[in-house]
């Protein structure tokens, strides 16, 4: 991590993490936000910005194998470490969550939804085949206006189907 | 000079400087006793009725919400200073770090979010040598939960003191706990919109080094 004076406002800093397994360094204020980099200087737009405190969940990502609010994650906590976003699950749909996703047909509006995913994709790989209380437990703090929640644990069950079968990685 | 007027001076001579001597002897001693007395260990026997006044005022602060509602009865943290369960279905977790998707860290930095109703935050003791940036936020253990809530004074005297509930700590220890861990800080910098206890950081610490240093005994 290297700080310095980019103009007489601003102190940069440059941080360098791994984002859906590639090497990233990024050169912004330490304080902004992980959300920002992702959206703003990184162009990544998968993940949401809801409500910026953390309360909605929209903004889920992965820090290592944890699902945590990038909108209140300053960008210096992720240095040297792996973060990997709702486009870093796979390259072609192929992961277990993405799959049951579309077989389940479970987003309304979609607004909620890869931070919904992110989640159920950090329950999964810690419960391969969770009970409804478990799931309860893990994705209670991803909001959904449209009430799609009856879907998305019906497709995380799904998701724990298709990760059981051989060759599929989770 | 008659040889009787010198001995008479001798004499006298002699006299004074035996005087003197013994004049410069006895300061000398006295002087080393009062030095002794001004150095020496008084010894206080310890005051147990002091001590349990010491730590009922402590109990104020152990007993308020910035830090019960992190030592809960159940297995979910509290919020406010109604002592509400922990909103979004939060768990306790194994480690006392949350549960799979659901961890204190997710939400939780190492510093208090700047808006009201964001999540708080502490970092890591400077001693652990941990990023500046790494959060701290957590319950105890779910195998040893150390529950404030609903415990009387005695109560949680008793289990304060007992290392086989309070993660093992000395009375020493507890004492450096409370005095410089960034988690009972955060207590008295807990953000907009949240109460502090009801003393300063330093009354609360010496009323509690004063409960263990008058012999931590707990109240009836």
């Amino acid at each position: 991590m290297v700080l310095h004076v980019r103009n007489e406002e601003a102190v940069m800093e440059s941080v360098t993490f791994v984002l859906n397994g590639k090497s990233t360094t990024v050169d912004v204020e330490p304080e902004k936000p992980l959300l920002w980099v992702l959206r703003d200087d990184l162009g990544l737009k998968g993940t949401k910005y809801g409500c910026g405190m953390a309360i909605c969940g929209c903004c889920t990502v992965h820090l290592e194998d944890d699902a945590i609010r990038s909108c209140v994650t300053p960008i210096s906590r992720v240095e040297g470490k792996r973060v990997t976003t709702v486009e870093g699950l796979s390259n072609d749909l192929s992961h277990p969550v993405q799959r049951a996703w579309m077989d389940i047909q479970v987003p309304q509006c979609g607004y909620c939804q890869p931070g919904q995913m992110m989640s159920a994709a950090c329950l999964l790989a810690q419960k391969p085949n969770p009970t409804d209380n478990e799931i309860a437990d893990a994705m209670s703090g991803n909001l959904c206006r449209c009430g799609t929640y009856q879907r998305v644990r019906k497709a995380i069950h799904r998701a724990a189907e298709i990760a059981a079968e051989k060759g599929v990685r989770r | 000079m008659d040889w009787k007027r010198i001995l008479i001076l001798t004499l006298v001579s002699l006299v004074m400087t035996c005087f003197s001597a013994a004049g410069f002897i006895c300061r000398s001693r006295i002087n080393a006793r009062a030095k002794q007395n001004s150095t020496a260990v008084v010894e206080v026997k310890p005051n147990p009725t002091e001590a349990v006044v010491a730590f009922i005022a402590a109990y104020s602060v152990f007993s308020h919400p910035r830090c019960m509602n992190c030592h809960p009865a159940g297995n979910a943290p509290l919020q406010g200073d109604d002592s509400h369960p922990h909103a979004f279905r939060v768990q306790r977790g194994p480690d006392g770090k949350g549960v799979t998707a659901m961890r204190c860290s997710n939400c939780h930095q190492a510093a208090n979010a700047s808006s009201a109703h964001a999540p708080p935050g502490a970092p890591f003791p400077p001693e652990a040598k941990e990023s500046p940036f790494k959060p701290r936020w957590h319950l105890p253990s779910a195998k040893m939960p150390l529950v404030f809530e609903g415990k009387t004074a005695a109560q949680l005297c008793r289990q304060l003191k007992d290392r086989n509930q309070n993660g093992g700590l000395s009375l020493q220890q507890l004492l450096q706990h409370v005095n410089s861990d960034p988690l009972v800080l955060w207590g008295w910098s807990p953000g907009e919109g949240r109460t502090t206890p009801p003393m300063s950081h330093d009354e609360f610490v010496a009323k509690v080094n004063e409960w263990i240093n008058n012999g931590a005994p707990c109240p009836k």
